[in-house]
């Protein structure tokens, strides 16, 4: 196209030939770059290696009627990365073989190194330690930000707190109610028909109530925030320390722990509690639903029942549970966000870590609840 | 001679906000083209639509006379590969280092060895005046400068026909900004390179570009050469050209264009 007048340009090609004296001499011509390679440059690699062998025969390059740096460095590398001593090229293709006569420094290679399990285990080890330290540094931090706002509780991040509340609260109430009421039917379903086995069918109250109340409401709420909550927190983080904006915040001398991530905790620790209230209630409806068709206890006297079979003390076991294991989330999106290095496969993986740490986190913070409060709230008959 | 680009009778339309009306701009090959404008007139959309990146409200766009909407795949896909893009901001992928940004075109091709692609990154870095052992390092370790520069060197390492350039000298000083107008016109020269560059740097657009195209009231106002612009009594090119750095650039090249003509 660019050379519209000229004669067609030909396919690349190599040939052996003999100069005027009847030396051998290496004959290139037709068009050698990219467009023409794109395709050939293996082949041709192999053709000119074997031309290549004789160090004293003479290379014409004249007959070239395109050439770029891909023709030149493919030609340079055959003669074994120099230039041979007998040479003709093509008025102006001078230039693309200047270039190249500078570039012949290898990349070295990388050392072998047989530590490298005993390092990489050392290496995880140390970063979970730096994790903790970490995430105990944030709190910190946090907290004696947070000791400013009560002398002005008026600059208090009031509106973001009542923007995430609505994120991380109102939003979530569709995905829990229906994976707590799913959970309370299946659960009641197996359990049924066990004690209808043993003749223990009032007993399915007592179960159900205490295992969706006490255990599995807060960490099926907790997990699914995790998820959902967790993951969106380190990410916004994550973006905004890609594109300085966490910076710009701190030149600007608004500390981003109480712009950002106080409001977070906070609101994470107000609607995980309401989060889970709301999971157990929806998911005992689907257990009371299911043990009505399974086991003919009709869904009001369940309800009436469940005061006397599970003491109210569960219920603020629960509520607990639910603010720490808020904050947690929260608190570990937050650190993982903050650590994301400012490209793209950073943010991926801190993303993962957040939510794989948290819920981990969640279920040992769970364990502890268990154990600290083994004796509390569980009524022996 | 087939033109390179063919914008014909484009418009763009955001909304209610008119961007271009019914613009036409045609680039022949070997031609250095210089796109200014003011902040906000459409420049990057333009560049954008020429690209293929966004589809124009109205009109047509041929790059290497192959219509870029209504065109088969594969007859993009080889466009593709005749040009090379430098983006307003380097556009540098993130997760890979500065060698394997360069060798990434390389590689996709399949077509050569990975001792080529190596000499050719190289090659391609000192091209832009980048030391080898930046080469290792991510994108996110470099300087603005030294993004631009990279992201130049990605732009090239396909020999493109066509290069677009986007503010391609801003966050560059003074002595890169030079350099660069000499690669650039040492491309043009040897590879009979086309380049379509925005660019508000005058001292990059005096002495490297052929043709002016100036963009205002949404429209080209001028597409010519630079005596040819600065001819026009345009509000927007008396502040350009003929404001005080404007004259200071223009002066100095002024030098230059009478030594070349005495010759
Ligand atoms: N996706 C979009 N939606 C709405 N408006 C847009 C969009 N993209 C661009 N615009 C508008 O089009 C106009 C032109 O934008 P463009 O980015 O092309 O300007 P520019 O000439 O490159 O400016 P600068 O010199 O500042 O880079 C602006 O007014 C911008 O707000
Ligand atoms: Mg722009």
């Amino acid at each position: 196209m660019q050379q519209a007048a000229a004669p067609a340009v030909l396919d690349p090609d190599v040939r052996q030939a003999r100069t005027a004296d009847g030396a051998p001499a290496v004959e290139l011509s037709g068009a050698w770059d990219i467009r023409a390679l794109e395709t050939r440059a293996r082949s041709l690699k192999l053709q000119l290696r074997q031309f290549s062998t004789d160090p004293g025969s003479h290379w014409n390059l004249s007959r070239i009627q395109r050439l770029d740096h891909i023709g030149a460095l493919l030609i340079w590398q055959a003669w074994g990365k120099r230039r041979p001593a007998r040479l003709a090229l093509a008025q102006g293709h001078e230039v693309f073989f200047s270039h190249l006569d500078s570039a012949a420094a290898a990349a070295p290679a990388a050392p072998f190194d047989p530590l490298r399990l005993v390092r990489a285990l050392g290496a995880a080890l140390l970063l979970t330690a730096e994790h903790l330290r970490g995430i105990v540094q944030l709190l910190g931090q946090i907290l004696l930000d947070s000791l400013v706002l009560l002398r002005h509780p008026l600059r208090g991040p009031w509106r973001e707190i009542s923007a995430s509340l609505f994120r991380v609260g109102t939003q979530a109430l569709g995905i829990t109610a229906l994976v707590g009421f799913l959970i309370g039917i299946v659960l009641s379903y197996l359990s049924a028909e066990q004690l209808k086995s043993v003749g223990a069918n009032v007993f399915i109250i007592n179960i159900l109530g205490i295992g969706i109340i006490r255990e599995l409401g807060p960490v099926i709420a907790a997990v699914l925030v995790a998820g959902r909550s967790g993951s969106a927190i380190t990410a916004q983080l994550g973006v905004m320390r890609v594109t300085e904006e966490l910076d710009a915040l701190s030149v600007m001398g608004i500390p981003h722990t109480v712009r950002l991530i106080l409001p977070k905790i906070v609101a994470l620790a107000i609607a995980m509690p309401l989060l889970i209230l709301w999971t157990s209630g929806i998911a005992l409806t689907g257990g009371a639903i299911s043990a009505d068709m399974q086991l003919g206890i009709s869904v009001h006297s369940f309800m009436t029942g469940l005061p006397a079979a599970v003491p109210a003390v569960n219920l603020s076991l629960a509520m607990g549970k639910g603010v720490v294991f808020g904050a947690l989330i929260a608190l570990i999106a937050c650190h993982f966000g903050l650590r994301v290095q400012p490209n793209t496969e950073s943010l991926g993986i801190g993303t993962t870590n957040s939510v794989v740490t948290s819920i981990t986190a969640v279920i040992i913070a769970d364990a502890i609840f268990a154990v600290i409060f083994a004796d509390v709230g569980i009524s022996l008959l | 001679m087939t033109p390179v680009i063919e914008v014909a009778g484009l418009w763009t339309q955001f909304g209610d906000h008119v961007v271009h009306r019914d613009l036409n701009l045609t680039v022949m090959p070997g031609e250095v083209v210089s796109l200014v404008g003011g902040s906000g007139s459409g420049k990057t959309t333009l560049m954008r639509q020429i690209l293929g990146l966004e589809r124009p409200t109205r009109g047509t766009v041929k790059v290497f006379g192959i219509p870029l909407h209504g065109s088969n795949a594969q007859l993009l896909h080889k466009i593709r590969k005749r040009w090379g893009v430098l983006f307003q901001e380097g556009a540098l992928y993130s997760a890979l280092s500065v060698f394997d940004n360069i060798a990434l075109p390389l590689r996709e091709l399949r077509a050569f060895d990975e001792d080529f692609i190596r000499d050719m990154v190289l090659l391609k870095l000192d091209m832009v005046d980048i030391e080898r052992r930046h080469a290792a390092k991510m994108p996110a370790d470099l300087s603005g400068g030294m993004i631009k520069r990279i992201a130049l060197a990605r732009a090239l390492v396909l020999e493109p026909e066509l290069v677009f350039l986007d503010e391609p000298t801003a966050g560059l000083d003074p002595d890169r900004s030079e350099s660069f107008v000499k690669l650039i016109r040492s491309l043009h020269e040897t590879l009979n390179l086309t380049v379509v560059m925005v660019t508000h740097d005058l001292d990059t657009l005096v002495s490297l570009s052929d043709k002016i195209a100036v963009l205002a009231e949404q429209k080209l106002i001028v597409y010519g050469t630079l005596r040819e612009a600065i001819a026009v009594r345009h509000p927007f090119i008396l502040n350009f050209f003929l404001g005080e750095r404007g004259l200071r650039a223009l002066s100095a090249v002024a030098a230059t264009i009478n030594l070349n003509g005495k010759h």
